[in-house]
Protein backbone atom coordinates (compact mmCIF):
# COMPACT_ATOMS: atom_id res chain seq x y z
CA UNK A 1 0.00 0.00 0.00
CA UNK A 2 1.59 3.24 -1.14
CA UNK A 3 1.83 6.30 1.08
CA UNK A 4 -0.96 8.25 0.01
CA UNK A 5 -0.62 11.48 2.47
CA UNK A 6 -0.45 15.22 0.90
CA UNK A 7 0.80 17.77 2.61
CA UNK A 8 -1.05 21.07 1.41
CA UNK A 9 1.30 24.04 2.31
CA UNK A 10 0.61 23.17 5.96
CA UNK A 11 -3.08 21.33 5.44
CA UNK A 12 -2.18 17.60 6.47
CA UNK A 13 -4.16 14.84 4.46
CA UNK A 14 -4.79 11.19 4.74
CA UNK A 15 -5.13 11.27 1.05
CA UNK A 16 -5.68 13.53 -1.95
CA UNK A 17 -9.27 12.89 -1.78
CA UNK A 18 -11.54 15.46 -1.23
CA UNK A 19 -14.98 16.76 -1.96
CA UNK A 20 -16.58 19.67 -3.88
CA UNK A 21 -18.36 22.06 -2.38
CA UNK A 22 -21.92 22.35 -3.41
CA UNK A 23 -22.00 18.90 -4.20
CA UNK A 24 -21.66 16.88 -1.14
CA UNK A 25 -23.61 19.30 1.72
CA UNK A 26 -22.52 18.96 5.14
CA UNK A 27 -20.74 15.53 4.98
CA UNK A 28 -23.77 13.69 7.22
CA UNK A 29 -25.84 13.47 3.92
CA UNK A 30 -23.26 10.91 3.14
CA UNK A 31 -23.46 8.90 6.05
CA UNK A 32 -25.30 6.25 5.13
CA UNK A 33 -22.80 5.50 2.22
CA UNK A 34 -19.17 6.02 3.17
CA UNK A 35 -17.34 5.74 6.25
CA UNK A 36 -16.25 10.56 6.33
CA UNK A 37 -12.87 9.86 7.88
CA UNK A 38 -11.38 7.90 5.21
CA UNK A 39 -11.81 11.14 3.32
CA UNK A 40 -8.56 13.22 2.88
CA UNK A 41 -11.32 16.22 3.47
CA UNK A 42 -14.59 17.75 2.57
CA UNK A 43 -15.69 21.12 1.56
CA UNK A 44 -19.00 22.18 2.81
CA UNK A 45 -21.37 24.06 0.91
CA UNK A 46 -20.88 27.29 -0.21
CA UNK A 47 -21.63 29.99 2.71
CA UNK A 48 -22.45 33.63 3.02
CA UNK A 49 -22.37 36.03 5.93
CA UNK A 50 -26.44 36.27 5.78
CA UNK A 51 -29.02 33.65 4.92
CA UNK A 52 -29.53 33.20 1.29
CA UNK A 53 -33.03 31.46 -0.62
CA UNK A 54 -30.82 30.88 -3.62
CA UNK A 55 -32.39 31.41 -7.08
CA UNK A 56 -35.96 30.48 -8.27
CA UNK A 57 -37.01 26.75 -9.55
CA UNK A 58 -35.88 25.82 -11.77
CA UNK A 59 -32.39 25.10 -11.23
CA UNK A 60 -30.75 22.33 -12.64
CA UNK A 61 -30.68 21.14 -16.65
CA UNK A 62 -28.94 17.77 -17.61
CA UNK A 63 -26.84 18.01 -20.51
CA UNK A 64 -24.61 15.57 -22.39
CA UNK A 65 -21.93 14.01 -19.84
CA UNK A 66 -23.31 16.92 -17.36
CA UNK A 67 -25.61 18.87 -16.23
CA UNK A 68 -26.24 22.89 -14.96
CA UNK A 69 -26.70 24.31 -11.99
CA UNK A 70 -28.09 28.01 -10.99
CA UNK A 71 -28.46 27.10 -6.87
CA UNK A 72 -27.41 30.51 -6.20
CA UNK A 73 -25.57 30.12 -2.91
CA UNK A 74 -28.74 29.07 -1.08
CA UNK A 75 -27.85 28.59 2.53
CA UNK A 76 -28.43 29.83 6.11
CA UNK A 77 -25.58 32.22 6.63
CA UNK A 78 -22.61 31.56 8.73
CA UNK A 79 -24.08 32.49 12.07
CA UNK A 80 -26.64 29.37 11.22
CA UNK A 81 -24.03 26.71 10.19
CA UNK A 82 -21.36 27.95 13.31
CA UNK A 83 -24.52 27.28 16.32
CA UNK A 84 -26.31 24.27 14.07
CA UNK A 85 -23.98 22.92 11.47
CA UNK A 86 -20.46 22.85 13.06
CA UNK A 87 -21.50 21.48 16.40
CA UNK A 88 -22.81 18.38 14.44
CA UNK A 89 -19.86 17.96 11.95
CA UNK A 90 -16.98 19.10 14.16
CA UNK A 91 -15.85 15.31 15.51
CA UNK A 92 -15.58 13.90 12.27
CA UNK A 93 -11.90 12.68 11.96
CA UNK A 94 -10.71 14.58 8.66
CA UNK A 95 -10.44 18.06 7.25
CA UNK A 96 -13.50 20.16 6.97
CA UNK A 97 -13.19 22.99 4.72
CA UNK A 98 -15.25 25.81 4.51
CA UNK A 99 -16.41 27.29 1.28
CA UNK A 100 -17.12 31.20 2.27
CA UNK A 101 -18.72 33.20 -0.64
CA UNK A 102 -20.02 37.02 -0.45
CA UNK A 103 -21.47 40.21 -2.34
CA UNK A 104 -18.82 42.45 -1.05
CA UNK A 105 -15.25 42.23 0.46
CA UNK A 106 -16.67 43.03 3.63
CA UNK A 107 -18.82 40.11 3.52
CA UNK A 108 -15.99 37.86 2.56
CA UNK A 109 -13.88 39.15 5.62
CA UNK A 110 -16.86 39.11 8.04
CA UNK A 111 -17.74 35.59 7.27
CA UNK A 112 -13.89 34.12 7.14
CA UNK A 113 -13.09 35.65 10.27
CA UNK A 114 -15.98 34.02 12.19
CA UNK A 115 -14.90 30.88 10.29
CA UNK A 116 -11.20 31.31 11.83
CA UNK A 117 -12.77 30.89 15.21
CA UNK A 118 -13.65 27.41 15.08
CA UNK A 119 -11.27 25.02 16.43
CA UNK A 120 -11.83 21.71 13.82
CA UNK A 121 -11.97 24.04 10.51
CA UNK A 122 -8.61 23.83 9.28
CA UNK A 123 -9.19 26.11 6.37
CA UNK A 124 -11.61 27.91 4.23
CA UNK A 125 -12.27 27.53 0.42
CA UNK A 126 -12.33 31.01 -1.05
CA UNK A 127 -15.19 31.07 -3.61
CA UNK A 128 -14.53 34.35 -6.03
CA UNK A 129 -16.13 32.06 -8.80
CA UNK A 130 -19.62 31.32 -8.36
CA UNK A 131 -21.64 31.72 -11.67
CA UNK A 132 -24.90 32.30 -10.47
CA UNK A 133 -24.51 35.10 -8.31
CA UNK A 134 -25.78 38.41 -9.23
CA UNK A 135 -23.58 40.28 -7.24
CA UNK A 136 -19.58 39.30 -5.69
CA UNK A 137 -19.00 35.58 -6.48
CA UNK A 138 -17.56 35.25 -10.16
CA UNK A 139 -17.23 39.01 -10.54
CA UNK A 140 -14.64 38.73 -8.13
CA UNK A 141 -12.45 35.55 -9.80
CA UNK A 142 -12.23 37.09 -12.95
CA UNK A 143 -9.65 40.21 -12.88
CA UNK A 144 -6.33 40.23 -11.00
CA UNK A 145 -7.53 43.22 -9.00
CA UNK A 146 -10.63 42.13 -7.96
CA UNK A 147 -9.61 39.07 -7.08
CA UNK A 148 -6.03 39.93 -5.35
CA UNK A 149 -8.15 42.60 -3.51
CA UNK A 150 -10.76 39.96 -1.64
CA UNK A 151 -7.72 37.35 -0.97
CA UNK A 152 -5.79 39.99 0.78
CA UNK A 153 -8.72 41.31 3.01
CA UNK A 154 -9.77 37.88 3.89
CA UNK A 155 -5.64 36.74 4.56
CA UNK A 156 -5.56 39.59 7.00
CA UNK A 157 -8.28 38.40 9.16
CA UNK A 158 -7.94 35.06 8.46
CA UNK A 159 -4.88 32.73 9.84
CA UNK A 160 -5.59 28.81 8.59
CA UNK A 161 -5.55 27.06 5.30
CA UNK A 162 -6.61 29.37 2.60
CA UNK A 163 -7.61 27.77 -0.73
CA UNK A 164 -8.93 29.88 -3.42
CA UNK A 165 -11.41 28.34 -5.55
CA UNK A 166 -11.00 29.78 -9.14
CA UNK A 167 -12.97 30.84 -12.01
CA UNK A 168 -12.45 28.72 -15.65
CA UNK A 169 -14.45 32.06 -17.17
CA UNK A 170 -11.39 34.06 -17.58
CA UNK A 171 -9.14 34.60 -20.59
CA UNK A 172 -6.33 33.80 -18.65
CA UNK A 173 -6.66 31.43 -15.49
CA UNK A 174 -2.70 31.99 -15.18
CA UNK A 175 -2.80 35.56 -14.42
CA UNK A 176 -5.24 35.63 -11.39
CA UNK A 177 -3.67 32.06 -10.29
CA UNK A 178 -0.74 34.19 -9.23
CA UNK A 179 -2.57 37.55 -8.69
CA UNK A 180 -4.27 35.42 -5.78
CA UNK A 181 -1.24 33.37 -4.96
CA UNK A 182 0.73 37.07 -4.69
CA UNK A 183 -1.53 37.67 -2.18
CA UNK A 184 -1.38 35.50 0.14
CA UNK A 185 -3.46 32.42 -0.72
CA UNK A 186 -1.92 28.65 0.19
CA UNK A 187 -3.28 26.91 -2.32
CA UNK A 188 -6.33 27.47 -5.09
CA UNK A 189 -8.49 24.86 -6.59
CA UNK A 190 -9.77 24.60 -9.65
CA UNK A 191 -11.65 24.86 -11.58
CA UNK A 192 -15.16 26.12 -10.98
CA UNK A 193 -18.43 25.36 -12.78
CA UNK A 194 -18.35 26.82 -16.52
CA UNK A 195 -20.62 29.07 -17.76
CA UNK A 196 -23.48 27.69 -19.73
CA UNK A 197 -27.01 27.80 -20.63
CA UNK A 198 -29.36 25.09 -22.99
CA UNK A 199 -33.06 25.94 -24.21
CA UNK A 200 -36.43 23.98 -24.26
CA UNK A 201 -37.11 24.56 -28.15
CA UNK A 202 -40.69 23.25 -27.59
CA UNK A 203 -41.65 25.89 -24.55
CA UNK A 204 -39.26 28.21 -26.50
CA UNK A 205 -37.51 29.19 -23.07
CA UNK A 206 -34.37 28.73 -20.93
CA UNK A 207 -34.15 25.50 -19.11
CA UNK A 208 -32.78 27.58 -15.97
CA UNK A 209 -34.79 29.98 -14.08
CA UNK A 210 -31.79 32.49 -14.54
CA UNK A 211 -31.01 31.78 -18.40
CA UNK A 212 -27.60 30.82 -17.82
CA UNK A 213 -26.10 28.69 -15.12
CA UNK A 214 -22.99 26.68 -13.97
CA UNK A 215 -21.77 23.66 -15.90
CA UNK A 216 -20.30 20.54 -14.12
CA UNK A 217 -19.38 17.28 -14.82
CA UNK A 218 -17.52 14.76 -17.36
CA UNK A 219 -17.66 17.01 -20.11
CA UNK A 220 -15.87 19.89 -18.28
CA UNK A 221 -12.76 17.58 -17.32
CA UNK A 222 -10.44 17.75 -20.81
CA UNK A 223 -10.73 21.80 -19.66
CA UNK A 224 -9.97 21.52 -15.98
CA UNK A 225 -7.43 19.50 -16.87
CA UNK A 226 -5.83 21.98 -19.03
CA UNK A 227 -6.76 24.44 -16.81
CA UNK A 228 -4.79 22.85 -13.56
CA UNK A 229 -1.94 21.69 -15.77
CA UNK A 230 -1.85 26.05 -16.80
CA UNK A 231 -1.34 26.94 -13.43
CA UNK A 232 0.95 24.38 -11.91
CA UNK A 233 3.02 25.17 -14.06
CA UNK A 234 3.26 29.07 -12.79
CA UNK A 235 2.23 28.66 -9.37
CA UNK A 236 4.35 27.77 -6.07
CA UNK A 237 1.89 26.70 -3.80
CA UNK A 238 -0.35 23.62 -4.10
CA UNK A 239 -2.95 23.42 -6.57
CA UNK A 240 -6.16 21.34 -5.93
CA UNK A 241 -7.80 20.11 -9.27
CA UNK A 242 -11.15 19.22 -10.13
CA UNK A 243 -13.63 19.56 -12.75
CA UNK A 244 -15.64 16.02 -14.20
CA UNK A 245 -14.04 13.27 -11.94
CA UNK A 246 -15.90 10.60 -12.41
CA UNK A 247 -13.35 8.14 -11.36
CA UNK A 248 -10.00 7.28 -10.36
CA UNK A 249 -8.81 7.22 -13.75
CA UNK A 250 -9.94 10.94 -13.81
CA UNK A 251 -8.43 11.70 -10.42
CA UNK A 252 -5.11 10.45 -11.37
CA UNK A 253 -4.79 12.45 -14.88
CA UNK A 254 -5.12 15.81 -12.44
CA UNK A 255 -2.46 14.41 -10.21
CA UNK A 256 -0.05 13.96 -13.22
CA UNK A 257 -1.01 17.05 -14.52
CA UNK A 258 -0.12 19.14 -11.30
CA UNK A 259 -2.93 18.79 -8.58
CA UNK A 260 -1.45 18.16 -5.09
CA UNK A 261 -5.00 17.42 -4.90
CA UNK A 262 -8.64 16.70 -6.15
CA UNK A 263 -12.30 17.16 -5.39
CA UNK A 264 -14.82 15.06 -6.32
CA UNK A 265 -18.11 16.98 -7.36
CA UNK A 266 -21.00 16.38 -9.53
CA UNK A 267 -20.16 12.48 -9.53
CA UNK A 268 -21.40 11.89 -6.25
CA UNK A 269 -24.58 12.68 -7.33
CA UNK A 270 -24.61 9.46 -9.61
CA UNK A 271 -22.51 7.70 -6.97
CA UNK A 272 -22.22 8.39 -3.80
CA UNK A 273 -19.61 6.13 -3.02
CA UNK A 274 -17.59 7.33 -6.10
CA UNK A 275 -14.88 8.64 -3.08
CA UNK A 276 -14.11 5.68 -1.82
CA UNK A 277 -13.50 4.17 -5.28
CA UNK A 278 -11.21 7.06 -6.09
CA UNK A 279 -9.20 6.35 -3.30
CA UNK A 280 -9.05 2.83 -3.99
CA UNK A 281 -8.16 3.10 -7.40
CA UNK A 282 -5.63 5.56 -7.17
CA UNK A 283 -3.79 3.37 -4.30
CA UNK A 284 -4.11 0.10 -6.82
CA UNK A 285 -2.70 2.77 -9.41
CA UNK A 286 0.61 3.65 -7.17
CA UNK A 287 1.10 -0.50 -6.18
CA UNK A 288 0.85 -1.60 -10.03
CA UNK A 289 3.12 0.88 -11.46
CA UNK A 290 5.33 0.67 -8.26
CA UNK A 291 5.04 3.98 -6.76
CA UNK A 292 5.43 4.45 -3.22
CA UNK A 293 4.26 7.46 -2.69
CA UNK A 294 1.20 9.26 -4.12
CA UNK A 295 3.58 12.53 -4.49
CA UNK A 296 5.83 10.99 -6.51
CA UNK A 297 3.26 11.36 -9.68
CA UNK A 298 2.06 14.73 -8.82
CA UNK A 299 3.19 16.76 -12.01
CA UNK A 300 5.02 14.28 -14.12
CA UNK A 301 3.50 15.65 -16.98
CA UNK B 1 -30.98 4.01 6.34
CA UNK B 2 -30.46 4.38 2.80
CA UNK B 3 -28.96 1.66 0.70
CA UNK B 4 -27.36 1.60 -2.99
CA UNK B 5 -28.38 -1.95 -4.32
CA UNK B 6 -28.05 -3.77 -6.93
CA UNK B 7 -31.57 -4.88 -7.66
CA UNK B 8 -32.18 -7.91 -10.03
CA UNK B 9 -35.52 -7.64 -12.47
CA UNK B 10 -38.08 -10.22 -11.82
CA UNK B 11 -40.44 -8.97 -14.08
CA UNK B 12 -40.83 -6.12 -16.88
CA UNK B 13 -44.57 -5.48 -18.12
CA UNK B 14 -45.37 -3.00 -20.72
CA UNK B 15 -49.12 -1.71 -19.49
CA UNK B 16 -49.63 0.55 -22.97
CA UNK B 17 -48.09 2.62 -25.17
CA UNK B 18 -45.70 4.43 -22.30
CA UNK B 19 -46.17 2.72 -19.19
CA UNK B 20 -44.29 -0.04 -17.24
CA UNK B 21 -44.54 -1.91 -14.18
CA UNK B 22 -41.05 -2.97 -13.12
CA UNK B 23 -40.81 -5.59 -10.40
CA UNK B 24 -37.32 -5.73 -8.83
CA UNK B 25 -36.19 -8.29 -6.32
CA UNK B 26 -33.44 -7.77 -3.52
CA UNK B 27 -33.18 -9.72 -0.40
CA UNK B 28 -31.55 -6.53 1.42
CA UNK B 29 -34.50 -4.54 0.66
CA UNK B 30 -34.60 -1.87 3.58
CA UNK B 31 -37.91 -0.92 4.99
CA UNK B 32 -39.72 1.42 2.92
CA UNK B 33 -42.65 3.94 3.37
CA UNK B 34 -45.89 4.96 1.09
CA UNK B 35 -44.80 7.83 -0.53
CA UNK B 36 -41.02 7.32 -0.62
CA UNK B 37 -39.16 7.16 -3.98
CA UNK B 38 -35.90 5.69 -5.07
CA UNK B 39 -32.97 6.81 -7.48
CA UNK B 40 -32.53 4.39 -10.36
CA UNK B 41 -28.95 4.59 -12.03
CA UNK B 42 -29.55 4.28 -15.94
CA UNK B 43 -26.99 2.23 -17.96
CA UNK B 44 -26.30 2.30 -21.48
CA UNK B 45 -27.99 5.67 -22.58
CA UNK B 46 -24.94 8.25 -23.23
CA UNK B 47 -27.24 10.68 -23.30
CA UNK B 48 -28.80 10.24 -19.21
CA UNK B 49 -26.25 11.47 -17.20
CA UNK B 50 -28.06 11.62 -13.78
CA UNK B 51 -29.74 8.96 -11.81
CA UNK B 52 -33.68 9.17 -12.84
CA UNK B 53 -36.16 9.63 -9.16
CA UNK B 54 -39.14 6.70 -9.68
CA UNK B 55 -41.81 6.69 -7.08
CA UNK B 56 -42.24 3.48 -5.24
CA UNK B 57 -45.80 1.79 -6.60
CA UNK B 58 -45.73 -1.15 -4.00
CA UNK B 59 -43.32 -3.12 -2.25
CA UNK B 60 -43.86 -6.81 -0.72
CA UNK B 61 -40.89 -6.49 1.83
CA UNK B 62 -41.31 -10.63 2.76
CA UNK B 63 -40.66 -11.70 -0.84
CA UNK B 64 -38.11 -8.47 -1.15
CA UNK B 65 -39.86 -7.07 -3.66
CA UNK B 66 -40.33 -3.84 -4.97
CA UNK B 67 -42.50 -2.53 -7.58
CA UNK B 68 -42.20 0.55 -9.68
CA UNK B 69 -44.69 1.69 -11.97
CA UNK B 70 -42.90 4.04 -15.04
CA UNK B 71 -44.07 6.05 -17.49
CA UNK B 72 -41.93 6.65 -20.61
CA UNK B 73 -40.93 10.79 -20.53
CA UNK B 74 -37.46 10.32 -22.59
CA UNK B 75 -34.59 8.71 -23.31
CA UNK B 76 -33.40 7.63 -19.77
CA UNK B 77 -37.40 5.76 -19.25
CA UNK B 78 -36.70 4.61 -22.35
CA UNK B 79 -33.91 2.64 -21.80
CA UNK B 80 -35.51 1.56 -18.28
CA UNK B 81 -38.64 0.13 -20.08
CA UNK B 82 -36.17 -2.06 -22.41
CA UNK B 83 -34.81 -4.13 -19.21
CA UNK B 84 -35.26 -7.52 -19.24
CA UNK B 85 -35.41 -10.09 -16.55
CA UNK B 86 -32.23 -10.97 -14.89
CA UNK B 87 -30.89 -7.74 -15.15
CA UNK B 88 -29.00 -5.57 -12.35
CA UNK B 89 -30.81 -2.08 -11.63
CA UNK B 90 -28.46 0.12 -9.55
CA UNK B 91 -30.77 2.10 -6.99
CA UNK B 92 -30.78 4.39 -4.26
CA UNK B 93 -33.49 3.47 -1.35
CA UNK B 94 -35.31 4.55 0.26
CA UNK B 95 -35.33 8.71 -0.53
CA UNK B 96 -37.62 11.25 1.23
CA UNK B 97 -40.43 11.59 3.36
CA UNK B 98 -43.34 10.10 3.53
CA UNK B 99 -47.27 10.58 3.38
CA UNK B 100 -48.92 10.86 6.92
CA UNK B 101 -50.83 8.06 7.33
CA UNK B 102 -53.96 8.93 9.76
CA UNK B 103 -55.28 6.46 12.73
CA UNK B 104 -59.01 7.42 11.48
CA UNK B 105 -61.30 8.92 9.36
CA UNK B 106 -62.15 9.00 5.71
CA UNK B 107 -59.35 8.96 3.38
CA UNK B 108 -59.71 10.16 -0.68
CA UNK B 109 -56.45 9.58 -2.29
CA UNK B 110 -57.00 11.39 -5.87
CA UNK B 111 -54.00 10.33 -8.57
CA UNK B 112 -53.37 11.39 -12.61
CA UNK B 113 -51.24 9.97 -15.08
CA UNK B 114 -48.22 8.05 -13.39
CA UNK B 115 -49.25 10.07 -10.74
CA UNK B 116 -51.36 7.16 -9.45
CA UNK B 117 -48.10 5.27 -8.74
CA UNK B 118 -47.52 6.07 -4.90
CA UNK B 119 -51.10 5.80 -4.21
CA UNK B 120 -50.93 1.75 -4.67
CA UNK B 121 -48.41 1.67 -1.33
CA UNK B 122 -50.76 3.91 0.30
CA UNK B 123 -54.10 2.65 -0.51
CA UNK B 124 -52.71 -0.95 0.80
CA UNK B 125 -50.90 0.84 4.08
CA UNK B 126 -54.14 2.39 4.69
CA UNK B 127 -56.15 -0.80 4.46
CA UNK B 128 -54.16 -2.46 7.14
CA UNK B 129 -54.88 -0.17 9.16
CA UNK B 130 -58.15 -1.07 9.21
CA UNK B 131 -59.69 2.30 7.17
CA UNK B 132 -61.56 1.97 3.51
CA UNK B 133 -59.68 4.21 1.58
CA UNK B 134 -61.17 5.60 -1.75
CA UNK B 135 -59.23 5.90 -4.67
CA UNK B 136 -60.25 8.22 -7.66
CA UNK B 137 -58.33 7.96 -10.80
CA UNK B 138 -58.36 10.56 -13.61
CA UNK B 139 -57.40 9.61 -17.19
CA UNK B 140 -57.85 11.23 -20.87
CA UNK B 141 -59.32 7.94 -21.99
CA UNK B 142 -60.72 4.25 -21.22
CA UNK B 143 -57.03 2.80 -22.94
CA UNK B 144 -54.96 5.19 -20.02
CA UNK B 145 -56.46 2.94 -17.04
CA UNK B 146 -53.73 0.62 -16.16
CA UNK B 147 -53.37 -1.96 -13.20
CA UNK B 148 -57.31 -1.21 -12.19
CA UNK B 149 -57.72 -4.92 -10.47
CA UNK B 150 -54.61 -3.77 -7.88
CA UNK B 151 -56.23 -0.29 -6.72
CA UNK B 152 -59.55 -2.20 -6.10
CA UNK B 153 -57.79 -4.97 -4.31
CA UNK B 154 -56.77 -2.33 -1.41
CA UNK B 155 -59.61 0.94 -1.72
CA UNK B 156 -63.02 1.26 -3.62
CA UNK B 157 -62.04 3.11 -6.79
CA UNK B 158 -63.58 5.81 -8.81
CA UNK B 159 -63.05 6.63 -12.50
CA UNK B 160 -62.93 10.18 -14.54
CA UNK B 161 -61.96 9.78 -18.34
CA UNK B 162 -61.26 13.44 -19.88
CA UNK B 163 -63.41 11.90 -23.02
CA UNK B 164 -65.80 10.28 -21.19
CA UNK B 165 -65.11 6.55 -22.19
CA UNK B 166 -64.97 5.51 -18.64
CA UNK B 167 -66.43 6.28 -15.13
CA UNK B 168 -67.14 9.72 -15.14
CA UNK B 169 -66.71 12.52 -17.59
CA UNK B 170 -64.57 15.20 -16.68
CA UNK B 171 -61.75 16.11 -14.45
CA UNK B 172 -60.86 14.23 -11.39
CA UNK B 173 -61.93 17.25 -9.19
CA UNK B 174 -65.63 17.04 -11.00
CA UNK B 175 -66.43 14.09 -10.03
CA UNK B 176 -69.57 13.40 -7.69
CA UNK B 177 -67.60 11.70 -5.02
CA UNK B 178 -66.70 14.32 -4.17
CA UNK B 179 -70.24 15.49 -2.29
CA UNK B 180 -69.21 12.78 0.42
CA UNK B 181 -67.36 13.96 2.96
CA UNK B 182 -63.82 13.29 3.67
CA UNK B 183 -61.15 14.07 6.03
CA UNK B 184 -57.93 13.31 4.36
CA UNK B 185 -57.40 14.25 0.85
CA UNK B 186 -53.58 12.77 -0.89
CA UNK B 187 -53.12 13.48 -4.53
CA UNK B 188 -50.58 13.00 -7.10
CA UNK B 189 -50.44 13.74 -10.51
CA UNK B 190 -49.73 16.80 -12.81
CA UNK B 191 -49.52 20.16 -11.17
CA UNK B 192 -52.15 21.92 -12.55
CA UNK B 193 -54.18 18.51 -10.97
CA UNK B 194 -53.10 18.75 -7.31
CA UNK B 195 -53.53 22.62 -7.94
CA UNK B 196 -57.25 22.02 -8.81
CA UNK B 197 -57.37 19.18 -5.76
CA UNK B 198 -56.03 21.13 -3.32
CA UNK B 199 -58.54 23.80 -4.20
CA UNK B 200 -61.10 21.52 -3.82
CA UNK B 201 -59.60 20.49 0.16
CA UNK B 202 -58.62 23.71 1.37
CA UNK B 203 -62.31 25.10 0.49
CA UNK B 204 -63.59 22.56 2.42
CA UNK B 205 -60.79 22.59 5.32
CA UNK B 206 -59.86 19.27 4.51
CA UNK B 207 -55.96 17.83 5.16
CA UNK B 208 -54.46 17.86 2.64
CA UNK B 209 -50.94 16.55 1.07
CA UNK B 210 -49.34 16.34 -2.63
CA UNK B 211 -46.47 14.30 -3.55
CA UNK B 212 -44.22 16.77 -6.14
CA UNK B 213 -41.72 15.65 -8.61
CA UNK B 214 -39.08 18.37 -8.96
CA UNK B 215 -36.26 17.69 -11.45
CA UNK B 216 -33.58 16.72 -9.35
CA UNK B 217 -29.71 16.23 -9.63
CA UNK B 218 -28.90 14.26 -6.23
CA UNK B 219 -31.83 13.06 -4.45
CA UNK B 220 -30.56 13.01 -0.86
CA UNK B 221 -30.51 16.45 -0.48
CA UNK B 222 -26.97 18.09 -1.29
CA UNK B 223 -27.43 19.90 -4.27
CA UNK B 224 -30.01 21.85 -3.82
CA UNK B 225 -31.45 21.71 -7.19
CA UNK B 226 -35.29 20.35 -6.77
CA UNK B 227 -36.71 23.05 -4.29
CA UNK B 228 -39.89 24.16 -3.91
CA UNK B 229 -40.90 27.65 -2.72
CA UNK B 230 -43.10 27.12 0.61
CA UNK B 231 -44.08 29.18 3.71
CA UNK B 232 -40.87 28.35 5.11
CA UNK B 233 -38.73 29.18 1.56
CA UNK B 234 -36.91 26.85 -0.60
CA UNK B 235 -37.06 23.21 0.27
CA UNK B 236 -35.56 20.48 -0.68
CA UNK B 237 -38.31 18.02 -2.56
CA UNK B 238 -36.10 15.46 -2.46
CA UNK B 239 -35.69 15.15 1.01
CA UNK B 240 -38.49 17.97 2.74
CA UNK B 241 -40.67 16.27 0.35
CA UNK B 242 -41.77 14.69 -2.07
CA UNK B 243 -45.11 15.05 0.23
CA UNK B 244 -46.45 18.30 1.36
CA UNK B 245 -48.98 19.41 2.85
CA UNK B 246 -50.94 22.08 1.37
CA UNK B 247 -51.32 24.39 3.99
CA UNK B 248 -46.91 24.28 3.36
CA UNK B 249 -47.02 25.24 0.06
CA UNK B 250 -47.12 28.65 -1.58
CA UNK B 251 -49.77 27.89 -4.27
CA UNK B 252 -52.59 30.39 -4.88
CA UNK B 253 -55.62 28.14 -4.01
Amino acid sequence: MANLSINLHGLKLKNPVLTASGTFGYGVEFKDFIQLDKLGGFIVKGTTLKHREGNPYPRMAETPSGMLNAVGLQNKGVDYFISHIYPEIKDIQTNILVNVSGSTIADYAATAEKINALENIPGIELNISCPNVKEGGMAFGTSCTSAAEVVKAVRNVYKKHLMVKLSPNVTNIQEIALAVESAGADSVSLINTLLGMAIDIHKRKPLLSTTTGGLSGACVKPIALRMVWQVAKVVKIPVIGLGGIMCAEDAIEFLLAGASAVQIGTANFIDPTITMKVIDGLNSYLDNNHFNSVSEIIGII
Amino acid sequence: MKKILDLTVRENRRLNADSFLLVLFSPELPEIQAGQFVNVKVENSPSTFLRRPISVHNVEPEKGLLYLLIKIAGKGTEKLSQLACGEKLNVILPLGNQFTQPEQGRCLLVGGGVGIAPLLHLSKELKNKGLSPVVLIGTRTAKDIILQEEYEKYATVYYTTEDGSFGEKGFPTQHSIWNESFDHIFCCGPEPMMKAVAQRAYSKHIDCEVSLENKMACGIGVCLCCVNDTREGHKCVCTDGPVFNINDLKWQI
